[in-house]
């Protein structure tokens, strides 16, 4: 138990590894299922103990190979990275618990083993990602994370070939986005010879005014605004959520632009946080808070005028993005924890719509279109029930977690901003009710009288639904822990700046 | 015991029953006989907790508490002691009308609209008691959703299109526009608590506050300001119970008392006399209050009349709000009482009329005054009451009304008053005066339902009741607006 | 002046490299030469690791007796060692999938794909209407 209690940090990243490798060659489907939720569970149960070990000591560091930092790859929890590290071991144990029927319907059949494989890859990726403190280490993960996403998409081709060229398109842009990302993590290696997140933090500040850093700092942040999908660097997100196997889409709408914009904060708060007062990074600011007004404004008119409902979704992710970033970019204690909090209601917001429109897809093998199947809440009235509690979320509601985020985003940027920026969100969040209520109508109320779908509930989805959907009222009721833990994280990153 | 057993038994009650209901499904004198019980038990602890109130006590808890500013909470104020013994009080009367109706009339699905309606009760004495804004809003929003079955109980077409009307308007409002101005109430003050005097003074600028108020007054749907008042003649395609209730009580007087509530204990009366943040709002009021007037002498139906009716009486609450002084929101904290009585006994009346001739139109009723008299004097001594005629209760509202109005010196507003006083005159005693003076088509039949008609003629003698007992409520608005503390 | 500009030539070359790449990637229509962009591209960066991990007359950093001898620094090639693995996985990916898009659609030409695209759609259309 010790020796699991000290390795802690890298065994959230080692074991879905090491699984994924087992389960690609395992010749029995179900096997390999049951394995990648052994994995999810093992993984969930780490992040447990490392949760508690996390609050008990601020900072877990570890020194993989034990090589010492900063010539060795240091691993890091802290209370900034638990959150992300929990919202993915979460999403991953409930996604693949029903995920089986899914594949088998929606995937090829040589290819299932091969799928979970991909999963648990992706896991490890993301799960990396969030714990390495090394800026390299962390251009190895993304790259893990997102190839084995971009095959995942692809996967989706049995239902429809654009999943191919949704994939691709992933691949391009997200290849981009990584040799960006690394380009500046080597102009900064050049300027200051280390690689290690603290150690930078520390040698940037002595450069004095540089201008490699300057253009490093861009290089890495364009990187990640693609990773992290914010406007207008969108563009590959929404198709790669609409045509994945669905509960791929689960999966990355979940977590994958989540973890990016962990990763941004990351960048532009603990390694070039101390140099704040150097370099006037004031523009910056204003440039990503234009562009998340930009994203919550544009995300939510495509939405409105998408039919598709996996699309639909995946376009008013864009505008949730927007939200979250527009709390970091005021950089103020507030605001961040504010994009800390959202962060993760979105996380159980939109996985919980987004299992719930696949569950409804499942007897129908093809793309909901919010118009064509109507009344199907009808038919499947607690999967109907669920995806009306998240929408009801998503538009903010009290009692839900989407009120909960709405709420302090508004504070927050009323307090640096003044009254136009809240009087934005109010904005774009009343724009937002329109496409609810036509998702909500068009399932609802036109029944078709010619409608001879043969729908209904999908039982094995219910636990994980129905969790989700708990889980979003329960933090809507019971908000402490998520706004603390937020404002915890908000401290830590901001540490480097007071 | 503790003064925090009797909010809880006076919420609890109309939930138990809306448990309870669903398995007495077989049993149906059971079932209809738990709503004149809870609402005996309910009206029971309202009047204790009215007493309680007087008496200075301060009741109220902490339901639960979201984050550190944010809690579902319980506050009695003099405004919920009003709405609370109102919606208990008039359950009673509705709940022993409702079986007489539902069963005289053979409706479908009864258990179903037994359930609903009591947790539409719950809900309704929740807003009445809770203490903070967000309290009052997820009632509010309980509210509308629990009437929704009841508006589109008949399941047809044209029920259900003004379900969607019902639910459109009143949900859209309350997001669009009433959260919004919750969120902004917080993030200016970081508090929700109704205050006494008002929550927003010094924190909010001059120049911002009419826009606030618009928020909340256009975003509570339930007070039918114009433009968005289509809602309350839509939704009385519902059996008539459901109007009388809740579209003559619980739902439009949720709807007024919240903006009352939002006027005294949000932004304060001093503080819109100070910045004239609610001139606006006078005259969306009085427009309001004259075109609906007009639009009701236009409807031949008789439900569709008392609803226009409706819309036009609720503006009087919202002008008192408005002229914001405190006699004025005292008369329009009375005319929550005064009108609710009224039009319940107008509503309870036509549905009388439905059920015993399926009669809906005011044509039809000619000479009808003969064969069912005490529902038609009902329904004379309830208009009295409206248009404000001594001895009825209605009259006290009216008068403390233009006392308010000339206390500002808003002498146009006493214009409009007088002028939607002869309006009322003309589309409300048109009917009784029909029904007693005019010949009888000879083909109408009359089958009279006797759990209708005392429930509404009861009703009618509740008005002129009020006209003479008015002190205790009267003490209940001093309180309100912080005289004789 | 000169000295500015061409004493950093291989800066030069990297970057002229990298706009290659880039400029490839997003003006080609041909799916594979997209790809071949992208691997310009890459590669560009490869460049500019190891030139500044380059010391001009350095050598291999082995220890020797020699205590003067000058050596480069490892940790950049190292680095690159992995990145020129991860290259070869994306570009692998990408070659895969255009395979795989080439069957679906008998094209990879990013034009012709959403050309076929568009006439599913109509079709799937004109079936709903048909029906």
């Amino acid at each position: 138990m010790d020796l699991i209690i000290k390795n802690l940090p890298i065994l959230i990243v080692i074991t879905p590894l090491m699984f994924s490798l087992i389960v690609a060659v395992l010749p029995n489907q179900r096997h390999s299922w049951f394995l990648t939720n052994l994995a999810s569970l093992l993984t969930l149960f780490f992040s447990i103990l490392l949760g508690i070990e996390v609050s008990e000591k601020n900072l877990i560091s570890y020194h993989l190979g034990n090589w010492p930092p900063p010539l060795g790859i240091e691993y890091i929890v802290d209370k900034v990275s638990i959150i992300p590290i929990f919202i993915i071991a979460v999403i991953s144990c409930l996604a693949s618990s029903f995920a089986h029927n899914f594949f088998t319907s929606e995937v090829y059949n040589n290819l299932i083993s091969k799928t979970y494989s991909l999963w648990l890859l992706t896991i490890a990726g993301l799960m990396g990602l969030v714990t390495t403190a090394d800026a390299f280490n962390l251009f190895v993960f993304l790259e893990i994370s997102s190839l084995s996403a971009v095959a995942l998409v692809a996967m989706g081709s049995k239902v429809d070939k654009k999943a191919l060229v949704a994939g691709y398109n992933y691949l391009i842009l997200g290849a981009i986005g990584a040799t960006f990302y690394v380009i500046g993590v080597g102009l900064l290696y050049g300027v200051s010879g280390t690689l290690n997140m603290s150690d930078l933090s520390q040698k940037i500040p002595e450069l004095g005014l540089n201008k490699s850093v300057i253009v490093a700092f861009t290089f890495m942040i364009l990187g990640i605004m693609v990773k992290a999908a914010i406007f207008p660097l969108h563009i590959w997100l929404p198709n790669a959520y609409a045509y994945a196997p669905s509960p791929v889409s689960i999966l990355l709408a979940a977590t994958a632009t989540k973890v990016a914009i962990y990763i941004l904060a990351r960048i532009s708060f603990t390694i070039f946080g101390t140099s704040y007062d150097i370099y006037s990074f004031e523009s910056l600011r204003y440039i990503l808070l234009f562009l998340s007004i930009c994203a919550m404004f544009a995300g939510t008119v495509m939405a409105i005028f998408e039919k598709d409902t996996k699309k639909l979704l995946a376009h008013s992710s864009v505008a949730q993005i927007g939200y979250i970033i527009l709390g970091i970019s005021l950089v103020t204690k507030a605001g961040i924890a504010s994009s800390f909090i959202h962060l993760i209601n979105h996380a159980l917001i939109k996985a919980g719509l987004f299992m719930s429109v696949v569950a409804m897809s499942f007897y129908t093998f093809k793309r909901i279109d919010a118009t064509s199947i109507s009344g199907i809440g009808r038919q499947m009235p607690i999967t109907f029930f669920a995806f009306i509690i998240c929408a009801l979320s998503l538009a903010g509601l009290p009692l839900t977690v989407g009120f909960i985020s709405k709420l302090y985003l508004i504070k927050a940027a009323y307090m640096s901003e003044g009254i136009w920026l809240p009087f934005l969100i109010l904005l774009s969040s009343a724009l937002s009710l329109v496409y609810i209520w036509k998702l909500i109508e068009g399932l609802w109320y036109d029944v078709d009288k010619n409608n001879k779908l043969k729908i209904k509930e999908l039982p094995e989805i219910y636990i994980p639904l129905l969790i989700i959907t708990f889980l979003n009222i329960y933090f809507g009721i019971d908000a402490g822990l998520i706004i603390n833990s937020s404002y915890n994280a908000a401290e830590a990153l901001l540490n480097g700046i007071k | 015991m503790s003064n925090e057993f009797y909010i809880y038994l006076c919420i609890l009650t109309p939930l138990l029953a809306f448990f309870l209901t669903p398995f007495l499904n077989k049993t149906p004198n059971f079932r209809d006989i738990l709503g004149p019980i809870g609402g005996l038990i309910s009206f029971y602890c309202s009047i204790k907790i009215a007493s309680l109130f007087l008496d200075g006590e301060e009741l109220g808890f902490v339901f639960f508490q979201i984050s550190e500013s944010l809690s579902i909470s319980f506050n009695i104020n003099g405004l919920g002691v009003i709405f609370g013994l109102v919606a208990s009080g008039l359950w009673i009367l509705a709940s022993i009308y409702t079986i007489g109706y539902m069963r005289g009339n053979k409706e479908k699905n009864q258990t179903r609209f037994f359930t609903f309606y009591s947790i539409a009760i719950f809900a309704a004495i929740c807003i009445a008691y809770s203490g903070n804004l967000l309290t009052l809003f997820i009632f509010y929003e309980v509210l509308t959703f629990s009437t929704y079955p009841l508006v589109a109980h008949k399941q047809n077409n044209e029920a259900r299109k003004a379900g969607r009307l019902y639910m459109g308007i009143l949900v859209g409002t309350s997001i669009i526009f009433l959260l919004p101005a919750i969120v902004i109430v917080w993030v200016l003050t970081g508090n929700l608590d109704f205050t006494e005097g008002g929550l927003l003074k010094g924190y909010i600028s001059m120049e911002y506050a009419p826009f606030l108020l618009a928020l909340f007054a256009f975003g509570i749907g339930k007070a039918a300001l114009m433009p968005f008042h289509k809602w309350l003649p839509a939704a009385m395609v519902a059996p008539t119970p459901v109007s009388a209730l809740l579209h003559a009580v619980a739902v439009v007087k949720a709807g007024v008392f919240s903006m009352l509530v939002v006027i005294t204990y949000v932004f304060g009366i001093d503080f819109l006399t100070e910045t004239n943040a609610s001139v606006w709002l006078i005259w969306v009021s009085s427009i309001t209050l004259l075109l609906s007037s007009c639009i009701a002498i236009s409807k031949d139906d008789l439900k569709a009349r008392l609803a226009y009716s409706t819309i036009s009486q609720l503006s009087y609450i919202v002008l008192g709000g408005a002229i914001a002084t405190n006699i004025a929101v005292q008369g329009a904290a009375m005319h929550i009482v005064m009108h609710a009585v009224g039009k319940i006994t107008l509503f309870f009346a036509a549905g009388a009329i439905y059920v015993a001739t399926h009669l809906s139109k005011i044509s039809d009723l000619n000479g009808l005054g003969k064969s069912m008299p005490l529902t038609f004097l009902a329904f004379f001594i309830g208009s009295l009451s409206i248009i404000g005629v001594p001895p009825m209760g209605g009259s006290w509202s009216k008068f403390y009304l233009m006392l308010g109005s000339v206390e500002k010196q808003y002498l146009f507003i006493i214009a409009v008053l007088c002028i939607s006083t002869l309006l009322n005159v003309y589309y409300l005693l048109e009917v009784p005066a029909k029904a007693f003076f005019l010949e009888k088509k000879s083909n109408v039949q009359v089958t009279k339902h006797p759990l209708t008609t005392y429930p509404t003629f009861f009703a009618a003698l509740l008005t002129i009741i009020l006209f003479v007992y008015i002190e205790p409520l009267k003490e209940i608005t001093n309180l309100i607006v912080g005289i004789g503390k | 002046m000169i000295n500015e500009i061409f004493g950093v030539w291989n800066y030069w070359i990297v970057f002229t490299l990298m706009m290659i790449g880039l400029y490839i990637v997003i003006s080609k229509k041909s799916l594979l030469k997209k790809v071949v962009g992208l691997a310009i591209f890459q590669t560009s960066v490869f460049l500019l690791y190891i030139t500044f991990g380059k010391i001009a007359g350095g050598t291999a950093p082995i220890i020797t007796n020699n205590s003067e001898e000058i050596y480069s620094n490892p940790l950049p090639h190292v680095l690159i060692l992995t990145a020129i693995v991860v290259g070869v996985a994306t570009t692998a990916l990408g070659l895969a999938l255009i395979v795989r898009i080439n069957k679906a659609y008998g094209s990879i030409n990013e034009d012709e794909i959403s050309a076929v695209d568009l006439v599913d759609y109509h079709e799937k259309f004109s079936e709903k209407k048909n029906k």
